[in-house]
């Protein structure tokens, strides 16, 4: 307790000493579905939606298909929470990027 | 060497619509004088913008897709961020992605058809997918394990 009341930096190597136990130690559990990136652990496997529904084309026109990956704040949402695949996930930033800049969508909402 | 654009631009709401008509024709005009050519001109019709641009909070958005050459796009958007009334545009090159969709489309294509054959024939229903088009049969069973 003196030790941290005098110095932050010996307590600060502890703490972080201590954390790479903890993902490191249960990899299978909240890594094996996907790292759902909270406490829960074994959310189902979630698919990519365009995988599914063969859709190729991510246009940054189709608003609506666009809306179901942005979050209220107008954020992009991380693709550990919808499961879609890297490629589709990186067309899909494109598509909203493109679409915030041609103002169909926007950069920060909700004031 | 034509490559294809698609061209949005917004334009001002309180522009009249013979106006927005004279401004897509002069554009038009642009293009074509440039050696390029029009695939089409949509009015996607006044809607709500999604933040305020230049105290605009609604305007008239305006779909282009033309072939040209990267000079005349240069050109295009040199006039377009010169008009008055055009308040946003941009600019999208497709050819690639046509290209890439395109192969998409053959691929699915020829996988359909390997699956059309067993239907004529019930017997050599087996062995039909499995010897045609082994480059097929490797992306189906790719696809299948993926999926």
């Amino acid at each position: 307790m003196a030790d941290e009341a005098t110095s932050t930096t010996p307590s600060r190597p502890e703490a972080p000493a201590g954390r790479p136990s903890g993902p490191g130690g249960r990899p299978g559990g909240p890594g094996g579905p996907g790292g759902p990136g909270g406490r829960k652990f074994f959310r189902r496997k979630k698919v990519c939606k365009f995988c599914t529904e063969k859709i190729d084309a991510i246009s940054y026109r189709d608003v609506r298909l666009l809306q179901g990956f942005v979050a209220e704040r107008g954020k992009i949402v991380p693709r550990r929470l919808t499961g879609v695949c890297t490629t589709h996930q990186r067309r899909l930033s494109k598509a909203i990027k493109q679409a915030r800049n041609i103002a169909l969508l926007p950069f920060a909402a909700r004031f | 060497m034509q490559r294809f654009y698609e061209v949005m631009f917004i334009v001002r709401p309180d522009v009249a619509d013979e106006d927005v008509d004279k401004l897509i024709a002069g554009l038009e005009q642009t293009v074509t004088s440039g050696g390029g050519a029009i695939r089409s001109t949509e009015k996607l019709g006044k809607r709500k913008l999604a933040y305020m641009v230049r105290r605009f909070n609604d305007g008239n958005y305006v779909l282009l897709t033309i072939d040209a050459d990267g000079v005349l796009i240069a050109e295009l958007e040199r006039r377009l961020r010169v008009s008055e009334p055009v308040i946003k545009f941009i600019t999208v090159r497709m050819d690639e992605e046509e290209k890439r969709l395109a192969k998409v489309r053959a691929i699915r294509a020829t996988k359909k058809k390997v699956s059309a054959i067993p239907v004529e024939s019930a017997p050599p229903a087996e062995p039909a997918p499995a010897t045609p088009a082994p480059t097929a049969a490797a992306t189906e069973a790719a696809t299948q394990a993926s999926a």
